[in-house]
This record gives structure tokens, C-alpha cells and sequence, in this order.
């Protein structure tokens, strides 16, 4: 393991980020060259033309969202930190982590999971998804036979379903509720990121 | 007063056998009697008179005997669940191996003797295949497969363990002297043991499915019975030629063979099945012609799976399991709707009737005095030794599993895995075959196998419940099938995918997404019909259901107030509407189908509450993805409280939407899109499709009936409708199979919409009828 205190050398506070989250030393390190691999031009930050080098990523239906979720409000490099944070929204969840009064809830908290798949919806951001939204995120995953018709029924009963405060659009507490019975901890959680 | 009726059945069942087994016992003399009476009439046949009635008895006598056995069986099944107080304790099983123990006795007195038994034959060959092919056609893929790497793990590891175990332990014990004299070695206790570890699908579903654990914890132990069965035969022939051989022959050799012969059985059995399951998958694309009899072929494809298995000693259940397994889905794509249904249903009567019988039986063989030989010292150290090892075993290995799980597995499902090994007839069938030659003391092996198969499923299954009650073990929670749960599954499925690439490590969504390409660009290429393939689209499938489930409330609420003029007789195409035009027109002008919203809204809305019912028709009609897997039952649990809701939000909506609608015949391809939906002025009726077969709503499949024609007055006064809000409940394109009205209205809704004469015969009878009608 002599390459993963070299290359947590390189990496600035890294106790710190170990800290916020909840990564292992060792996942850091490997975070980090995977951040170097991906980092062809050895800029130091990732762009979005780096993401889009990602072949397999290409192939995933709302890959643009996703890579949207990593550089928001608009800056165009992502530091390692920045990617370590978003990363760690995967972890699983510890239960066994003992819970700190007044401190913020872990990254990948259940909350903060929710959260992450709200924003993917929710492109600008003004804290609901409104039917628009909802529309081109299941024009994206629906496959092509799906006429317009029945895409926009389908995004009005969803819509309906979940809608409390009849607004025609789903705020975060909504959403939020019309998902407390899955299992978001299972659902949104990578387990070699534990 | 529940009494009565049961007494009277059971006073059927006792002088039906009665008669049974005096016909049985005099047929049985008689046929000797006759046999000898033929040869000597034979040679002096005379007939003095025509006889007109002739007592045939011996001709008809097996096929006779069966019918009347399942006839019975059947009968005990139906006493069983009249009694609805003791059923909700006592499981099922139990009840029926008792039933089938009071019929034992009956036999005995009348024939002193076992003459019904269940013979390994019948049960291996008969009874079994169909309850493996249910399950295997029923099986959550899904969960099946993400779980497999556990459930080999126990399936194999855990067989062997407990085989091992259990028999090492017994020779010990006899060694001490534990047991008395016994004409019995190590191999033979090692046989015993392979014997009896495995757990034992027939029993499992019939406890679990009353108890309704957690998903996961039931996969676990339903999977692992099912795919021990590669373990099991193995070992079971395995130390079977072994016993033959002799201790002396074994050495390393023989033992290498014996695990090789594990790879090729396990193995073999399970790749037979896949190739019947792409046998079946490639019939069923080209069977739409003869639909009819298409859903026959799942039966005898895999019921030939099971003996082809068998014929090359491989493991039949295995066969047959993957056979249902990997054909469920394109078998399900490619029938028609119809025949989907028919295979549902007559799977679940034959998986379930055999399931009967085999308790029955279980019951029924044990009253005979032959086979009985009791060792106190035998029975109850196996009984130890299996559920100690059991636990053990289960515990172990899932520690062990959960180092690499992403939710581990808590001790109290392992408790209730552990405590849910239950054995079965499969155990019994297999000591039922044993060589007596070889085997001295196979009594002693069928008695304790009776027993330990008596004791996991009448007492284990007894307490299982209060157990899982009482360790509060996460139960299944019904589902409700939620559009945004879906789509957010979705999604979170495609981010963890587009994660794992960022991330760059090869996790568990990679496999699955390798999978999912492969399958789609090849497979489903190669085995689903072209039409079927297009419309396999997961979400829009949910969305269609949704619809579905929305349009019977509809009716449903329509009828029960009443308000709804359908009349469907018989074959069902008169609707007396002169009646209802004169009688009621104020009634009527407010209860075409479309209106029933108005109707309801205008009353109150709260009073929906205590009518709905809907849900009662829903289970009736819809095709429902199987979320329990439960032998008997086959429907989700909708709470009431969320389909009303929706119920209610939808109808409100339906009503604004109405109060802004257009009047009037010019957008009439909007018109004829709802009009498919919802028939205008109550005249283009629902009632005047033929051939509806029951499950749609009838007006989901009204053709394109009235495209060019103006409105009613009636409808003049009232389209419910816009356009929009339509929808909501779009064009159902799913059942391109079954009729063509939805092609025929979506074609005829594309082009010129004002001016259309479609010129179908029954087109004109409608128009015909319409006009005469016409107000």
C-alpha cells in the first residue's frame, strides 16, 4: 500500500474530505487516480468533455443530467472534491455510525440521497419538478416507440400521483413522501463505495 | 352452522370411499374371480340373453380409482379451508396430512391393508413435475437472479453440510449404542443423511406462502429448495452406488467421480431446461394461428423437460425449473393474451391439486402397519441432528455472504431461514425407492422420514407464524404499483449504472446491463415475436395497467349507482334501450359511459367511500404482474385508500377539464380517440362489441365506430371530454394481438378525421342501430 500514502499526499485535505465523506483512505486514493485517469489533459480539474469521454457513460439515456449534476450552478471544472463529495452520495448507509447532536447529516444520508434524485429532475432549479421536466426526463428513458401522447399522460399521472398540493408540479417534500416506501439506501448505493 | 356442511361433505367422502373400497376389494377379487369365470367361459361362452346392462368394472378400474382419489383429495382440501378457524392457525398442509391419515384408517379397515400408497412412481413422475414447473414459471426473475449467487451457496453448500453432517452424527451415535441393533453401516447413514438434508419445495411454498416474509428472505430459502435438488440426487446416487459397491471398492476414484457427477448433473439438468425453455419460447412465436391450443405447449414442453432430465439421470427439478424460468418472459411476450391467462390459471389448478394430493398421501401411507418400525433412539437424534445442523449451517454460510452483501442479512430472517427447512415429500419419495436388498433397514428409514417430514410440517409449520409474528420480521409490504416509484427506479438504475462508469470499478449493475444488451440485441431478437418486441417498454406497461385499473373503477362505480345503461345478455350485444330511452331519459341523458363522472361528482364525493369497491372487480379482470408468490392466491393487495384517491383526483379533473370541453363535431379526431374510450351519448355502446371476452372493459376495444358522425343532442349537451384530458387514458397500443380496433383507430384517427365511412359490416349494423336510435 506504499502507492496510497503517496497519492494521498497529493491530495489537499484529504483527512478532511475522509471525514465529510465517510470515504476510507484507501477509497480516496483509488478515487484519486481514478481522477487523474480521467483528467487526460493533466489540468488538475475534470470538465465535461472529460465525462463525455466515458464510452459506456454515452450510452446511458441521461448521461447529460448526470454529468449536469457533478458541475452545477454552471462552473465548468470539478475539483477532486467536488467529485469525492458527489461520488459519496453512493455510499451505503452505516448504521452504525454514531449520530453527533448538531451535526449535519452525512452525505449519503437517506435525505441527501433523495436529494441528489430530485436535482437530476429538477434542471433549474426552482425546487419543483414541473411537468416540463418531467416530460423530458421520461422522454430520455422511455424507449422510441412511446408516442409524445402517451408520454404526456404518462407524465400527467405521475404528476397526479404524487402531486399533493395539486400545483401540477412535484415540490421536494412530495417527492420525498411518495418514496418513503422504497428502499433508497438499496436503491442508490454502490457497494464498492463503501 | 359451518358444522353442518362439513359433516355432510365429510359423509360424502367416507361412503364415496366406502363404496371405493368394497368395489376396490370385490374388483379385486372379482377381477381374479372373473379372470378365471372368462377362461372357463371362454371356452363355453354362452350367453343365454342379451344383456343390457353389464357390470364393467374391470375395465374401467384404474382410470376409475384415480379420478375418485383426486376426486377426494380435492373434497378433503374443500373441508379443509370451510374451516376457517382452524385454518388460520393450523397450516394447510397439516390439515390435509391428517385428512389423509382418517382416510388411511378407512382404507385399512376395509382392506386390512395399504392399498393406496404413494409410490415413488406416481409421485415422481405424476405429481411432482407440475408444482416444479409452477414455480419455475412464477419465479420473481429478478430477485431470483440477483439472489442466485446466495441461494447456490446454500443450495450446494448447505445440502452437503447438513447431508454430511447429519449422517456422520448418526453412525456416531449408533456407534455408542444410542440406537440398538442395527443392520447399518456408515454409507447407509450417509445415505440417510442425503436423504433427508434436503429442504423441500412442496412443503416451503405451502407454510411461506401463508406467512409472507420479507422478498428476499423468502427467495432465499424458496430458491435454495429448489436447486438443492442437483445436490441431492447426486449424493443420494452417489452413496447409493456406493452402498452397492461396498466399503471396500471406495477410494479416491470413486469419490472424484462423485463430484464430477455433481457438475454434470447440476449442470445438465439446468442447460436441458434452457433448451426446452428456447423450444418453447421459439414455438410459441409462430403459434399465433392456433392460439387456442397454444397454451398446451408450456405444459407438455415442460413436463418432457422433467423426463427428459430424468431419462438421462440428470436432475429432473432443476430441468424444469430453468425451463419455467427462462421461457416465462418471452412465452408471456409472444402468447396472446388469452392464452397467458389460460396458462396462468391452469397451471396454478394443477400445481395446486397436486400439491393436495401429495399431503393427502402423505397422510394415507403412513397408516400401515408394514412399514412401521420404530427406533425412539433413531427418530429422535435425526430429528436433533437436523435442525441443529440446520441452523448452524445457515448461520454460518450467511455470515459468510453477508461479507459481501450491500444489506446484510439480519439474524432474525436467519432464524426464520433456519427454522423454515422444512422436508418433504421429496424425502420420502426418495426413501420410498430405496433397494430393501441392499438397503436392510429401509423401513426404519421411511418410518423416521415420516416422521421428520410430519414434524417440519405440521409442527414447524404451526409455529412459524406466531414465530415470525413474534420476532417481528419484516413482512412483505403490499405494493401499490406507483408510476413515480417506477420511474424513479428507473432512473436511480441508470445513475448508479452512469456512477459505476464514472467511478470506473465493475460493479453489480454492470453484470446486469452486460446482460440486458446481450439479451436484447439477440435473444429477444431471436425468440419474440416482432410485434411483441416493440411493446415491451417497462413504464408504459405500468402506465397501461394504471389505465386499466381506472377505466373498471369507472364502470364499476357507474353500475353500482346504478346510472350505467350497459346490458349485456349472454353473448351480449342487445342493450334494451328503448327501455331505457323512455323510461329514464333524464337518467340516461346523464349516464353515458363518459358521464359517469358527472354523475358521481354530482353526488358526493364522500359517499364513494363506503361503495367502492372496485377493487373486487380489478382482481377479477386485470392481468396482474405477480408481486406475492403465494401457490393459491393471485392477487396484489391494492389498498383501497389509493386507488379511490386517484379515483377521486382523476374524476375531478375529468369534470374541469369537461366544463371547458368544445362541443361539436369538429375535432372529431379527438373525439373518436375518447370515443374509443368512453362511447358518446351512451348509443355507440360498449354492449354492441361481440366477442368481448371479459377482462377489458368493454368500451376499451369499441372500434372506430363514430368517426364521422355528429353528436347526439344528447352528446351535444354533454361531451365530457376534451381532448386533453383524454390522454390521460391514451390509445391502449399494448394488445395488438387481441383486437385490431386499437390499429384500425389509431389509423382511422391519422387522416382526414371529418369524413370517414369505415366500411366494416358491423360498422354499418352499428350505424344502423345508432340511427335508429337517434334521438
Amino acid at each position: 500500500m506504499g502507492s496510497t500514502s503517496s497519492t494521498l499526499s497529493k491530495i489537499p485535505n484529504a483527512e478532511e474530505l475522509s471525514q465529510e465523506t465517510g470515504f476510507t483512505s484507501a477509497h480516496l486514493a483509488r478515487l484519486f487516480e481514478r481522477f487523474e485517469a480521467l483528467d487526460k489533459d493533466k489540468k488538475g480539474y475534470l470538465s465535461p468533455q472529460d465525462f463525455e469521454a466515458i464510452k459506456e457513460l454515452a450510452l446511458n439515456p441521461i448521461c447529460d443530467r448526470i454529468i449536469g449534476a457533478f458541475f452545477s450552478s454552471g462552473q465548468e471544472m470539478l475539483d477532486f472534491s467536488s467529485f469525492v463529495r458527489i461520488l459519496a452520495h453512493f455510499r451505503p448507509i452505516d448504521n452504525n455510525r454514531p449520530k453527533e447532536p448538531n451535526s449535519p447529516d452525512p452525505i449519503n444520508s437517506r435525505i441527501n440521497k433523495l436529494k441528489f434524485a430530485f436535482q437530476l429532475y429538477d434542471q433549474d432549479k426552482d425546487g419543483k419538478i414541473s411537468r416540463n421536466e418531467l416530460l423530458q426526463v421520461l422522454r430520455a428513458m422511455l424507449e422510441k416507440q412511446v408516442t409524445e401522447e402517451q408520454l404526456e399522460s404518462i407524465a400527467d399521472r405521475t404528476i397526479q400521483e404524487a402531486d399533493l398540493d395539486r400545483d401540477d408540479a412535484i415540490s421536494f417534500e412530495e417527492f420525498r413522501k411518495s418514496l418513503e416506501k422504497v428502499n433508497i439506501d438499496h436503491k442508490m448505493s454502490i457497494r464498492f463505495l463503501r | 352452522m359451518v358444522l353442518l356442511p362439513r359433516l355432510s361433505l365429510l359423509l360424502t367422502i367416507l361412503s364415496v370411499f366406502g363404496t371405493l373400497c368394497r368395489a376396490n376389494s370385490s374388483g379385486s377379487s372379482s377381477s381374479t374371480a372373473t379372470e378365471s369365470e372368462t377362461a372357463t367361459t371362454n371356452t363355453s361362452t354362452t350367453l343365454t340373453t342379451l344383456p343390457i346392462v353389464t357390470w364393467k368394472w374391470h375395465h374401467i378400474e384404474t382410470p376409475y380409482l384415480v379420478a375418485l382419489w383426486v376426486l377426494v383429495c380435492w373434497l378433503c382440501k374443500l373441508v379443509v379451508q370451510l374451516n376457517t378457524r382452524l385454518k388460520s392457525f393450523f397450516p394447510e398442509s397439516g390439515l390435509l396430512i391428517i385428512c389423509g391419515f382418517i382416510l388411511g384408517g378407512i382404507v385399512w379397515g376395509a382392506d386390512k391393508a395399504q392399498t393406496f400408497k404413494l409410490t415413488p412412481r406416481n409421485f415422481f413422475y405424476f405429481l411432482l413435475p407440475q408444482i416444479i414447473l409452477d414455480t419455475g414459471y412464477f419465479m420473481p426473475n429478478k430477485l431470483f437472479f440477483s439472489n442466485l449467487g446466495a441461494i447456490l451457496v446454500h443450495a450446494v453448500i448447505g445440502t452437503v453440510w447438513n447431508a454430511g453432517a447429519v449422517g456422520v452424527s448418526l453412525w456416531g451415535c449408533w456407534l455408542g449404542g444410542a440406537m440398538g441393533d442395527l443392520n447399518i453401516g456408515l454409507l447407509q447413514f450417509l445415505l440417510f443423511g442425503s436423504l433427508l438434508a434436503a429442504v423441500d419445495p412442496v412443503a416451503v411454498i405451502a407454510v411461506f406462502e401463508e406467512v409472507h416474509v420479507n422478498e428476499v428472505l423468502f427467495i432465499w430459502v424458496f430458491g435454495e429448495s429448489l436447486l438443492n435438488d442437483g445436490v441431492t440426487v447426486v449424493l443420494y446416487n452417489v452413496f447409493d452406488a456406493f452402498v452397492s459397491l461396498g466399503g471396500e471398492k471406495i477410494n479416491a476414484g470413486e469419490i472424484i467421480k462423485g463430484i464430477v457427477s455433481f457438475f454434470v448433473v447440476s449442470f445438465g439438468g439446468s442447460a436441458i431446461g434452457v433448451i426446452f425453455a428456447i423450444i418453447i419460447s421459439l414455438l410459441t412465436k409462430y403459434t399465433g394461428k392456433v392460439q387456442i391450443i397454444e397454451a398446451g405447449f408450456i405444459f407438455v414442453l415442460g413436463y418432457l423437460s422433467y423426463l427428459t432430465a430424468e431419462m438421462l439421470s440428470l436432475s429432473a427439478i432443476l430441468s424444469v425449473t430453468f425451463c419455467g424460468v427462462c421461457c416465462q418472459k418471452y412465452v408471456n411476450a409472444n402468447m396472446d393474451e388469452k392464452s397467458v391467462t389460460a396458462v396462468r390459471y391452469a397451471m396454478k389448478v394443477f400445481a395446486n391439486g397436486s400439491e393436495t394430493m401429495i399431503f393427502v398421501f402423505l397422510g394415507v401411507t403412513a397408516i400401515d402397519s408394514v412399514i412401521w418400525v420404530w427406533n425412539t433412539g433413531f427418530i429422535c437424534l435425526t430429528i436433533l441432528f437436523a435442525i441443529i445442523y440446520r441452523f448452524i449451517g445457515v448461520f454460518t454460510l450467511t455470515w459468510f455472504l453477508n461479507q459481501y452483501r450491500l444489506v446484510p442479512i439480519e439474524v432474525i430472517d436467519q432464524l426464520v431461514m433456519s427454522y423454515g427447512g422444512l422436508r418433504g415429500a421429496v424425502a420420502y419419495g426418495l426413501a420410498a425407492s430405496l433397494d430393501e436388498t441392499r438397503i436392510p433397514e429401509k423401513n426404519l428409514i421411511i418410518s423416521t422420514t415420516l416422521i421428520v417430514v410430519y414434524f417440519t410440517v405440521v409442527i414447524q409449520g404451526l409455529t412459524m407464524k406466531p414465530i415470525v409474528k413474534w420476532l417481528k420480521v419484516k413482512r412483505v409490504e403490499p405494493t401499490d404499483l406507483k408510476l413515480i416509484e417506477k420511474v424513479n427506479n428507473r432512473a436511480c438504475e441508470h445513475v448508479l449504472a452512469a456512477m459505476e462508469d464514472i467511478a470506473g470499478r465493475i460493479g453489480d449493475n454492470w453484470w446486469t446491463r452486460g446482460w440486458k444488451r446481450f439479451e436484447d440485441t439477440y435473444i429477444t431478437w431471436f425468440l419474440m415475436k416482432p410485434e411483441a418486441r416493440k411493446n415491451r417498454d417497462y413504464l408504459f406497461s405500468i402506465f397501461h395497467k394504471l389505465n386499466m385499473e381506472d377505466a373498471v373503477n369507472y364502470v364499476t362505480e357507474g353500475e353500482k349507482r346504478g346510472s350505467l345503461g350497459f346490458l349485456r345478455s349472454g353473448e351480449g350485444t342487445n342493450v334494451d334501450f328503448e327501455k331505457k330511452h323512455g323510461m329514464e331519459f333524464s337518467g340516461v341523458i346523464r349516464n353515458p359511459v363518459p358521464s359517469v363522472s358527472l354523475d358521481i361528482h354530482e353526488q358526493d364525493m364522500k359517499s364513494m367511500s363506503e361503495d367502492f369497491n372496485a377493487h373486487h372487480l380489478l382482481q377479477q379482470n386485470l392481468y396482474r404482474s405477480r408481486k406475492n408468490y403465494s401457490r393459491s392466491d393471485f392477487t396484489i393487495n391494492q389498498s383501497e385508500d389509493e386507488v379511490q384517491e386517484i379515483f377521486q383526483r382523476t374524476m375531478r379533473n375529468r369534470l374541469e377539464s369537461f366544463k371547458s370541453a368544445k362541443m361539436g363535431v369538429t375535432p372529431v379526431k379527438k373525439i373518436t380517440n375518447f370515443m374509443l374510450l368512453f362511447s358518446v351519448g351512451g348509443i355507440e355502446n360498449p354492449a354492441f362489441m361481440p366477442e368481448m371476452d371479459t377482462p377489458p372493459p368493454p368500451w376499451l376495444t369499441e372500434a372506430e365506430t363514430n368517426t364521422g358522425v355528429a353528436p347526439s343532442q344528447r352528446a351535444q349537451r354533454q361531451l365530457p371530454w376534451s381532448p386533453t384530458n383524454l390522454r390521460r387514458l391514451a390509445p391502449l397500443r399494448l394488445s395488438n394481438r387481441s383486437t385490431d380496433s386499437f390499429v384500425m383507430a389509431d389509423v382511422a384517427a391519422a387522416p382526414d378525421s371529418s369524413d370517414e365511412s369505415p366500411k366494416e359490416p358491423s360498422e354499418e349494423e352499428r350505424d344502423g342501430q345508432r340511427d335508429g336510435t337517434h334521438m
